[in-house]
Formats: structure tokens, sequence, C-alpha cells
């Protein structure tokens, strides 16, 4: 199922959290919307569900206009950020609920069939007899995941779906969630404030910030083309320089960058740690080594510039550095934006 | 946590003489404030022995005082708790302009004098009240009636059901409703199954503070009903008129039913809070929408 | 108005509004409304009557007396209760519940019994000259019984909340077990006790059944505010006893309201994160 938002605007109070968003996604996309607290990725997602209606602009599925169908008609699957698992039902009660609310009637054997298929699915089996409190939280999250998919949803919404849980188990489910979208197929769109989590499980990363989208692409189109000094900064570590470009190039200590399209005159220079190298001599910024992090991929250097910014950068684990050495910083790879 | 504990140097106040001696004297207190009062009611309404006791249980003017407070019970309860439930739902799971004010005004009954209660009544359906002389003139008795003790026992027991319910689904959230209702479910199917058993034991112990403050109640009810004897007489009434009558073993009698009433309400009490009734309210009464529910508070433990 | 995601609102809300309005702002309203008709000279000679000042001394006297007296006692209560164990502290944490689920009528007629010169209690003060029932000191007794709950309950979960580290902070700052009650604990404890405090002087002032039977009810020395404005009902003198009522009324929200305030303070104590 196709979804298409057009121009969706919602206020609450008097704070307006979304800022007239349109956005598609296609039949069985798998898209994170992806943003720091407040930027209103999940008044987006709860819109999507009907759990909030937007004050102006349309939401479609399909073809059809969604934007007024209630929650209870509309047909998603949403797993809550703390699951919502009802507490007084065992984890198989749960995942039969919405078969056995359906204006659909079931019989009892097509239930239990389902369940049993869908604790399957979540790795579960044997399990459905537990309740909520008596079974961990990556459990917990599988069993809110099975509840949404048994009423065969058209599409899947996923609120920080691994918010709550450790670093290992998280790293876990995010696999397993990518493999069991490609089994059903389900047009699925997910929330997190986590880039790595998004760039790892998602088709397409839509990029919010106050409201507004301010990229969307795939992860590969936003990690190598960031379109604002915002996305450069949010999808990870950077250090920032200012520098005066004239005649196309700005120059940053010897090295010069290559900044095609801006007029004469001050701008914004983000390097990420990894585009940055240590070399004793050559074009680049002078720097003094001031500390080494040692780390398993490699060895992170913190320096300070001739003029006393600080700046990181990676290097190969076997570099020999070490504290106030001097030497210059390479630059390999830059990003130019507009001053802010 | 307390002195008992071995291996842990002394908390404040933990010396064991100071201990001994502040158990003792609250414990007195305790015999001479709470006991004792209890203790007087069973000893008096057998003073004259089980026969007197009996008969005076089995007098028709007694028997009829305790069929009006039942009857009372029968009609104000449910009716309070249906209000509770509404109120506690609006109020819980809505934002809506005036809901603070709303549970302000929910709770004033708690802070009015009885008397005031039955003498406001009196100004809404006593002859000299708004509504006295149409109901005059149509015939309709709510004074000095049965409905007019219902409703001044509604009126003082207005806030029993909702003030355990509110805190409770405050801090339970919205999310479970929201998870029922976006997997189809109807808005009775969700409150029934979904609700419901999550606040069953709340709930609960609202309807029995809720009963033993109808089934007890004197002030309000003993302006608004006229105290006549075998008509109006609910059973605190006619312990009064008893007690004034210097009929002291059967006023007694009629005060250990209700001095039953009062310690099985106690058993009630502390057998729903083991299972975690009455807990909400002791945290703020509204307090900022709770991030995390509760719901999944316990850990695995097997 | 804004839709609503869950069902269910107009039917709640509704019958919330016909409930609260029916029950208890129609009442209230035609209580105000009935003091209001008569007058600013009427009402104030009414409620200035020296039969009226002399109920509101002896009901306010007694009532700090009864919340002073279990100010004292609530707290000892709750402090024995929450950090000691001992045989039968169950039963004794169920029972301080007792005054609120014993009606009022009943706790009235015991408490005069055990207090009345022939008395269990009675007797024994006679002998030392003390004379309880059917004197201010009757009243007192009768509010004190009525609102213990309120202390023992408000302080007991602070009390149990509070985290031992304070303590032990305390302890390591070399403080003594006085001190550290005094500047450590105590402060701790204190919106709640005031709280608590609030509660249980509202309810000695609007107290009525149990108070009736072991007052003597004497005009000028032991009749109370509440008793004055039946009595006047009894008398068909509605005007004064919508006065009377009013001025309880007014009591009643000034205590409200300085309970409020007393636990949005408290909470704002509280406040987390």
């Amino acid at each position: 199922m196709k979804i298409r938002l057009d121009n969706v605007v919602k206020t609450f109070e008097t704070f307006r959290a979304v800022h007239g968003v349109s956005l598609e996604i296609e039949s069985g996309e798998l898209v994170a919307l992806l943003g720091p607290s407040g930027s209103g990725k999940t008044t987006i997602l709860r819109m999507v569900a009907g759990l909030e209606y937007a004050d102006a602009g349309h939401i479609y599925f399909g073809a059809e206009d969604a934007t007024d169908i209630p929650v209870r008609d509309r047909g998603v699957g949403f797993v809550f950020q703390h699951y919502a698992l009802f507490p007084h039902m065992t984890v198989a009660e749960n995942i039969a609920f919405g078969m056995k609310v359906s204006k659909v009637r079931r019989d009892k054997g097509a239930i239990d069939t389902r369940v049993a298929e869908l604790l399957r699915l979540v790795q579960l089996d044997g399990l459905g007899e537990r309740f909520p409190g008596q079974i961990s939280g990556g459990q917990r999250q599988r069993v809110a995941l099975a509840r949404a998919l048994a009423v065969d949803p058209k599409v899947l919404l996923l609120d920080e779906p691994f918010g709550a849980l450790d670093a290992n188990v998280r790293r876990d489910l995010r696999r397993w969630l990518r493999e069991i979208h490609q089994e059903l197929g389900i047009t699925t769109l997910f929330v997190t404030h986590d880039q790595e989590e998004a760039l790892d499980l998602a088709d397409r990363v839509v990029i919010l910030d106050k409201g507004r989208i301010v990229q969307q692409g795939t992860p590969e189109e936003v990690c190598r083309n960031p379109a604002s000094a915002f996305v450069m900064n949010f999808l990870g570590d950077t250090n920032r320089f200012s520098a005066a470009v004239s005649g196309g190039v700005a120059r940053l200590g010897d090295a010069r960058i290559p900044a095609p399209g801006f007029a004469d005159g001050p701008v914004d220079i983000f390097l990420r740690p990894s585009d940055l190298g240590w070399s004793q001599s050559g074009e680049g910024i002078a720097a003094t080594v001031a500390r080494v992090i040692d780390r398993p991929a490699g060895r992170r250097i913190l320096a300070l510039t001739a003029t006393g910014e600080a700046v990181e950068l990676d290097v190969a684990p076997e570099t020999v550095v070490s504290a106030q050495q001097k030497g210059v910083i390479t630059i390999e790879r830059a990003k130019v934006y507009a001053t802010a | 946590m307390s002195a008992s504990v071995k291996g842990r140097p002394p908390r404040v106040g933990d010396a064991p003489g100071f201990r001994r001696a502040l158990i003792g004297v609250v414990l007195t207190l305790v015999a001479i404030v709470i006991i004792a009062p209890l203790a007087v009611i069973g000893y008096q309404a057998f003073s004259q022995g089980l026969q007197v006791y009996a008969a005076a249980i089995a007098h028709p003017d007694t028997l009829h005082a305790i069929g009006l407070t039942v009857v009372t019970a029968l009609i104000a309860v449910p009716i309070n708790t249906a209000f509770g439930v509404a109120a506690a739902w609006a109020i819980t799971k809505f934002d809506f302009w005036g809901r603070r004010f709303l549970l302000v005004v929910i709770e004033i009954p708690f802070s009015i004098s009885p008397i005031v209660a039955g003498v406001a009544y009196l100004f809404v359906y006593g002859l000299q009240g708004l509504f006295g002389p149409a109901l005059e003139s149509a015939d309709i008795k709510i004074l000095f009636a049965l409905p007019g003790i219902v409703l001044a026992s509604m009126f003082v027991t207005a806030p029993f059901v909702a003030r355990e319910l509110i805190p409770l689904m405050q801090a339970q959230g919205r999310d479970l409703e929201e998870a029922a209702t976006s997997l189809g479910a109807s808005g009775w199917r969700t409150f029934f199954s979904v609700t419901l058993p999550n606040i069953r034991w709340a709930l609960l112990y609202g309807v029995v503070l809720c009963n033993a403050r109808v089934m007890g109640e004197f002030g309000a009810v003993s302006v608004v009903s006229g105290n006549i004897r075998g008509q109006t007489n609910t059973l605190p009434l006619h312990i009064e008129l008893l007690y004034h009558d210097y009929q002291t073993a059967g006023a007694f009698a009629a005060a250990s039913i209700l001095a039953l009433l009062a310690v099985v309400t106690l058993v009630a009490k502390v057998l729903l809070e083991r299972q975690g009734a009455g807990r909400a309210r002791r945290g703020p009464a509204l307090a900022a929408p709770a991030a995390a529910p509760k719901t999944a508070s316990a850990e695995v433990s097997s | 108005m804004a839709r609503r995601i869950l069902p269910g609102f107009p039917l709640a809300l509704g019958i919330t509004l016909v409930y609260v309005s029916i029950i208890v702002a129609l009442p209230l309203g035609a209580l105000v409304f009935k003091a209001a008709s008569l007058g600013f000279e009427d009402y104030w000679r009414i409620v200035s009557s020296p039969r009226a000042v002399a109920s509101y001394r002896v009901t306010a006297l007694s009532a700090l007396a009864a919340t002073a007296f279990n100010l004292v006692f609530g707290m000892a209560l709750a402090w024995v209760l929450v950090r000691y164990r001992f045989p039968g502290r169950r039963f004794v944490d169920a029972l301080v519940d007792l005054p609120f689920a014993l009606p009022t009528a009943v706790a009235g007629i015991a408490l005069t019994t055990l207090f009345a010169e022939n008395g269990w209690f009675g007797s024994v003060l006679a002998q030392a000259g003390i004379k309880v029932a059917y004197t201010p000191l009757g009243i007192m007794v009768a509010m004190a019984f009525t609102s213990l709950p309120f202390i023992v309950r408000t302080v007991q979960p602070v009390l149990e909340d509070l985290d031992p580290a304070l303590e032990e902070a305390a302890q390591t700052l070399g403080g003594s077990d006085h001190s550290i009650f005094l500047r450590v604990i105590l402060p701790l404890l204190t919106p709640a006790l005031l709280a608590g405090l609030s509660l249980s002087f509202a309810r000695s002032l609007g107290e009525f059944g149990a108070i009736i039977f072991i007052a003597g009810n004497q005009p000028m020395e032991t009749e109370i505010t509440a008793l004055l404005a039946f009595i006047r009902l009894e008398e068909y003198d509605y005007q004064a006893a919508a006065a009377i009522a009013s001025v309880l009324l007014i009591a009643a929200f000034l205590m409200l309201a300085v309970t409020n305030i007393l636990q949005a303070r408290a909470l704002r104590y509280t406040a987390r994160g």
C-alpha cells in the first residue's frame, strides 16, 4: 500500500509540531523518520496511524483519502514505543486481540492457528501462555510486533521500536526486523532518533528538523550528500571550520577546498574525522596532538590547530602518533555550506 | 529497613530504648483512641444479654432502618460508580478545556460539612427551595423520603470512586486504549476487555469505601430525611433516636451492625490494597502525563 | 471542537457534567442563592450574632486542639508503622482507617459512653477532676477521633519513600539522631504534614455526627456551628440556617484553597526532572 502525505500540518496548543509535510512512501518500502526530539517525527507517525488528526493537509492510503478515517477502521499495525501490551492478557491473548475484536468473524481454530503462526514468525514459540510481565524487553517488543501484524495491516508503523532496549538486543532485533520486512513486503514506517538505526535498517531515510523535512533519500544519498549543515551534523561527528571563499575555492591552512557555486565570502566547512589524515608534512592544517584515544577500529587524534581550534580525526590503528607531536592534518573530503 | 535488620548501623530513632518507649506510647494511644470505642460498642450491645440484643435487632423499626439503609446503598452506590468511571474516563483519556477545574469540583463534597450538604438540598427540593413548590403541586416527594436520602448520600460520596480511579488511570496513560483501538476494538470492547481488567481492584476499592460512607452517613441524611420512625429512618438515624430515648442497649445493638460493616470494610480494604488498589492515589493527583506506562513494570522473574 | 482519538468522550463527559451539576453544583448554588438573597445587613446580623460567634469560637478552637493532638500522635503513629517492626503492626496499620470506616453516629455514642462520668475513661478522669463529655474537651475528643487518619495517611507514604541515603549522608557528616530528625527528616515531611494538617482541620470544622452526642450542645458553650445551622432549620428559620451554613461553606472553600496551595507547593518540592 502506497502512502502519501500532502502538506500535513499539526499544532499542539501554541506549539506547531508539524509544518506542511509532504511525503510519499512506496508500496513495500521500509522508511525511517529520523530526527532529534521535538522534530515532529512521532506526531507524523501518529497522524498516519490516526492516533492524531491533522489540522490541515491530507493523508492518502493508495488512492483513498484516509485523513478522516478513525484509527479503528484505518487498518494500520502500530507498535508503541513502550509496546502497550495488555498486562492482564497472555502473549497469545495479546496477539489474538485484534482478530477477536475484528468485524470479520473468525472461528477459534483459525485464530489459534494464526497466533501460532505469528509466534513462530517472531520466534517466540512456546511463550504464548506467559504474561507480558514474565518475558524480557526484547521478547515484549516482538510480541508487540506480532500483535500489530495479526490484523493483516496495510501498513506497519513503529514508534522508536528499539528505544527501550539494550544495545546488543537492539542490533539483533534490527536485523531481524529487516528480515521480517523482506519476508512480508509490508509498507513500513518507523520513527527513530538514532541515525545508525535508521541507516542500518531503512530503504529510505526521511530527516526531520523542527517539524519540517530537511532531506530524504537512500542511506547512501543522505550520507554522501547531506543537504545542509544540520543533516551533516546530525548524521555523525564533524569538525566545523569557518573559511573564506575566493574565486570558487576555500582555503583552510595550506589546503585548497573547491567550493564551486559559492560567491566570494565566508562559508562553513565540515570535515568528518574519517575525512582527515595525519602526516608529518604536506598540504593541510598545521596542528599539535593533544591526546590520542584508542578504539578497536583505529585511533582518534584530538589535535589543536595553530589558531587554537580543536579537531578530531581518525587514523589507522598502526599509525604512530603521540601527544605533543606536531604535524599536519590532511583533508581528503570536505563539505562546504553557506554560513548559518 | 528496620532495627531487626542485622549487620547494619542503626538508623535514626533505632536506639532500643527510644524505640520501645515510642511503640509503647503509640500502642497505648491506639488502644484508647481506636480500639476502646470499638470494644465499648460490642460491650454495650451485649450488656443485657444476647436475647435483648436479638430483640433489639429484630424490632420492626430497626429492621426497617436496616432495609432503608440497604436500599439507599443499592441505588446510590451503582449510580455513583457509573459516575466515577465516566468522570475518570473523560478526565484521564482526553484533554479538554476546564479539565483541572472539573477535578476540583468533583473533590468538593469531600471538604464540605455534611450538614451544609443537607441544608443545601433543602433549598433545592424543600418547600422554601427552588423546586419545592413545583414538586409539591405535582405531588412528588423528594425531601423527607427515599429520593432525598439517596441524593444527599450521592452528594457526600460523589468523589469516592472517581478519586481512586483518576490517579491510577492517569498513571496508566492512554497507550493501552490506543493500542486496542488501533487493532480495531470498539469503545465498549476497549473499556471492558482492556481498561476494566487493569482498574478493577481500584474500582472495587472505591466502591467499598463509597458503600461504607453511604450506609453510615448521618449529618446530611439527618437534615433531609425528616427522621420519621419506621419510614425515613436510616440505620445511623435510628441509632440516634434510640440513644436519645435512653434505649442504650438497642442503640448499641443497631450500632454494632454498622461497626461490623466498618470492620468488614477495613478487611476488604486491606485485601484490596494487597492487590495494589489505593496506591496510585498516594501520588500527585494530576501530574504530567506519564512518559512510561507502568504496564510492563514487572521484570522477568523466572 | 477537536476530534477525539479514543471513543466515548461525549458520553463520559456528559454523564460527569450532568451528575456534577445536579448532585453537587445545584444544591450548593441554591444555598449560596438563598444566603445571598438575605441582603447584607440581615446576613451580617445573623452570622455575627453572639451565639453564632460563640459557635465559631468553640468549633475553631476545638478543631485546632484536635489537629494539634493529631499532629503529634499521627506523626508518631506513622513513624512507628513505617520504621519499626513489631507483632501486630499490620493490624494497627489497618485499624488506623477505622475512624473513616466507622459511621460518625456510631463513633459519637461510643465516645460518649467511654467518656461519660460513669464510663470506662470518664470515671478515671472524673477522679482527677477532669470532665470530658458535655464539655469542649469532648468536642475535641470527637474531632480528634474522626480526623486521625488524615495525618497518618499523608505522612506514611512520604516516610516510606524517604531515601535512607539521606540519613546515611547526614550520619557520615556527624549528625546526631536528634539533629538529623530536625534538620533532614522533618523538613522532608513538612509538605505532607501541612497537607494532612489542613485536611484534618477542615474535617474537624465540618464534623457533626460524632460531636453532637458528646458535646452537650449548650448554646454559647458547647454548640458547634454545624449544629447551630441544624437547630435553625428545626426552628424553621431557613434564612438563618442558610446564612450559618454559608459560613461553613466559605470556611470549607478556604481550607480547600489552602490544601491545594500546600499540595502544589509539596508537588513543586518533589517534582522530578
